[in-house]
């Protein structure tokens, strides 16, 4: 199976090396045109950055298509201060975290529960569970601000009186929403491993749980640290569940609250620049660290069967 | 010995009612939570709304007071397809973004991914290179893109040599090109996509596949199209999947660049206008949605068979 030669790549390198010699050598033209294209690539990036690091001041003497004056970090110390990129940071490391944590745990759980054992109705709730994730989110939106709006909460849980404008809003839903496909990354994962494994467990009294928590979860450890850098990126970059229930402006997380810094900034393409960049420093993080982890993650779940 | 291991066995073959008799009652409450919590939670947000959204779709609600929603009947539907100018311009651009992802920023991610596979020097780096876009969230996209689409201080503008001159082109602002600039940015994050999609289905094609076909004397092409891109089956239907979705889906880039105005409606921006801030009409808001949800069904049919279709 795909999922398991993704994960442990050492067992796939070989084959693709192997294969790829077999095509032929590769031509000078395909070295150009690749080049082309990374350089084209990473433009975009350059662009942001080269133009975060230069005073408005020095580009409008000299053009943003230039070389030449200062360059210094002021534009991130002013993005951070008068956006407030660093609260936005903040709020999103606070939904990410117990989104990706919540959405794990139940995954696992119901994963377990259809891979591991036949009853009758496994097979539609996993079709379902999965079928919810590709859904547009925009086909819940309505239904679900009005739920959380007549959702009544004491002051002192909420300042809204209810679910809206609160973290909890968006991590109940970004935590459903996610649940559906890690259920049917890791089923599939759970699913290869041999039932001996739990089988010999149960006939030595070993409770179901035990064998979730002792047995299985810890053979999941690859899989759950592919979905769970993948849903790291998926939550830090969901934009429309806090746009749609979050109102207050610093209770935004960064992907959302950047929709301010066009207007907080105007034409300042610096200080926009600089903002943008300080965005791109959490992935650009788990990038570096992580990266065979997410594209794992991807292809776990797109190469099923 | 024997005698412990001998009954799993026999309860594998005859299947799951005689196994779940091994099971003790403790042992059958804690599936029950195991497996009814995450369901509830999926009932309740996800299915749930799912349905509401089609029963508002219903109705007309300005949605405040549960009170006030009236039976509207089709009538949203109708106003929507002969009275709401938006929509028909978002119905059109939702299939050039649908054609522009399939015609070229798939091909292109596929193309990318063929040519990696491939034993060339510094693979691992225009692999990492091509990634970045990927890991970025589509508003971030659209905001880095602004900086090169700006008209005077942009990077395209600058480098054609037409900033600063009423040559200038507003890329984002110009509402005969935006769809089209728009596209290209989605395209920076959709082809490193598909490209990594594909470089894993392009590892998991037997290479005594590809000898053969070499030692039949097929060319590169010939073994790419007739043997390599057929065996690579599961993937493409994956890659066709993903991409119509996304096509449906699209709606961050163009809410940062202008909410969805001026040439860059689409029915997902459409939505969520009607849904958000002052004056929500929720009814309308429902009726595009669930509009959104019955052409993403084949989409999600398709992907559903043949991923479950095997193992019923």
């Amino acid at each position: 199976m795909t999922t398991q030669t993704q994960v442990i790549p050492p067992r796939s390198r070989p084959a693709s090396t192997a294969s790829g010699n077999k095509l032929g050598r590769p031509h000078y033209g395909t070295h150009v045109f690749l080049l082309v294209m990374a350089v084209m690539w990473l433009i975009p990036l350059g662009w942001s950055v080269y133009t975060a690091l230069r005073p408005f001041a020095d580009t409008n003497t000299y053009g943003y298509f230039s070389v030449g004056g200062r360059y210094s970090l002021n534009n991130f110390v002013t993005a951070w201060n008068q956006a407030g990129m660093g609260k936005y940071l903040v709020n999103s490391a606070i939904i990410t975290i117990p989104t990706v944590l919540l959405t794990l745990l139940f995954a696992s759980l119901m994963a377990f529960a259809v891979s591991r054992f036949s009853w009758r109705f496994n097979v539609t709730l996993l079709i379902m569970f999965t079928a919810g994730n590709l859904l547009p989110p925009q086909v819940l939106a309505a239904p679900l601000y009005a739920m959380y709006k007549f959702t009544v909460l004491p002051l002192s849980v909420s300042d809204s009186g209810n679910l809206l404008n609160t973290y909890y809003s968006v991590i109940m839903t970004n935590t459903a929403f996610q649940i559906g496909f890690c259920t049917f990354v890791l089923s599939n994962y759970m699913k290869a491993l041999p039932k001996e494994l739990t089988e010999a467990a149960l006939v030595d009294g070993a409770s179901v749980w035990r064998q979730y928590a002792e047995i299985i979860m810890p053979l999941c450890r690859p899989a759950l640290a592919a979905m769970g850098t993948l849903e790291v990126i998926f939550i830090y970059n969901d934009f429309f569940w806090p746009l749609l229930f979050i109102q207050s402006g610093d209770r935004l997380p960064v992907t959302t609250g950047i929709k301010n810094l066009q207007g907080d900034f105007l034409s300042n393409y610096n200080l926009i620049a600089a903002g943008a960049t300080i965005t791109i420093i959490p992935t650009l993080v788990i990038y570096l660290l992580l990266q065979r982890q997410f594209v794992a993650g991807l292809t776990l779940g797109a190469t099923k069967a | 010995m024997t005698t412990t291991v001998a009954p799993p066995a026999r309860a594998v073959r005859a299947g799951g009612t005689r196994r779940s008799r091994l099971l003790t009652t403790p042992d059958k409450v804690t599936l029950v939570v195991m497996a009814g919590v995450p369901t509830l939670i999926q009932f309740v947000l996800v299915w749930a709304p799912m349905v509401l959204s089609i029963i508002l779709s219903f109705t007309k609600w300005n949605g405040l007071s549960l009170s006030d929603i009236k039976s509207a009947g089709l009538t949203n539907y109708q106003f929507i397809v002969k009275d709401y100018p938006p929509f028909w311009p978002a119905v059109a651009h939702n299939i050039i973004w649908l054609l522009f992802l399939a015609c070229v920023a798939t091909p292109l991610g596929l193309l990318l991914a063929v040519l990696l596979d491939q034993a060339i020097r510094g693979s691992r780096i225009y692999q990492s290179i091509f990634f970045v876009p990927v890991m970025l969230s589509l508003p971030l996209i659209g905001i880095i893109w602004q900086l090169m689409y700006a008209r005077n201080e942009g990077f395209i503008n600058n480098i054609t040599g037409i900033a600063n001159t009423p040559a200038a082109i507003d890329w984002f602002g110009n509402s005969s090109v935006n769809l089209w600039a728009a596209l290209i940015a989605a395209t920076w994050r959709h082809a490193g996509y598909i490209m990594v999609l594909y470089l894993a289905g392009l590892k998991g094609v037997d290479p005594s596949l590809r000898e053969a076909a070499a030692v039949d004397g097929a060319s590169a092409v010939q073994t790419f199209f007739r043997v390599v891109f057929p065996a690579m089956k599961p993937i493409n239907i994956v890659v066709v999947v993903i991409t119509i979705i996304e096509a449906l889906r699209a709606f961050d880039i163009v809410y940062i660049i202008n909410r969805g105005t001026n040439g860059l409606e689409l029915i997902g921006a459409l939505v969520v206008q009607n849904l958000v801030g002052e004056g929500q009409v929720i009814g309308i808001g429902s009726a595009l949605a669930v509009m959104l949800l019955v052409v993403s069904l084949v989409p999600i049919t398709i992907y559903l068979s043949r991923v479950f279709g095997s193992e019923d």
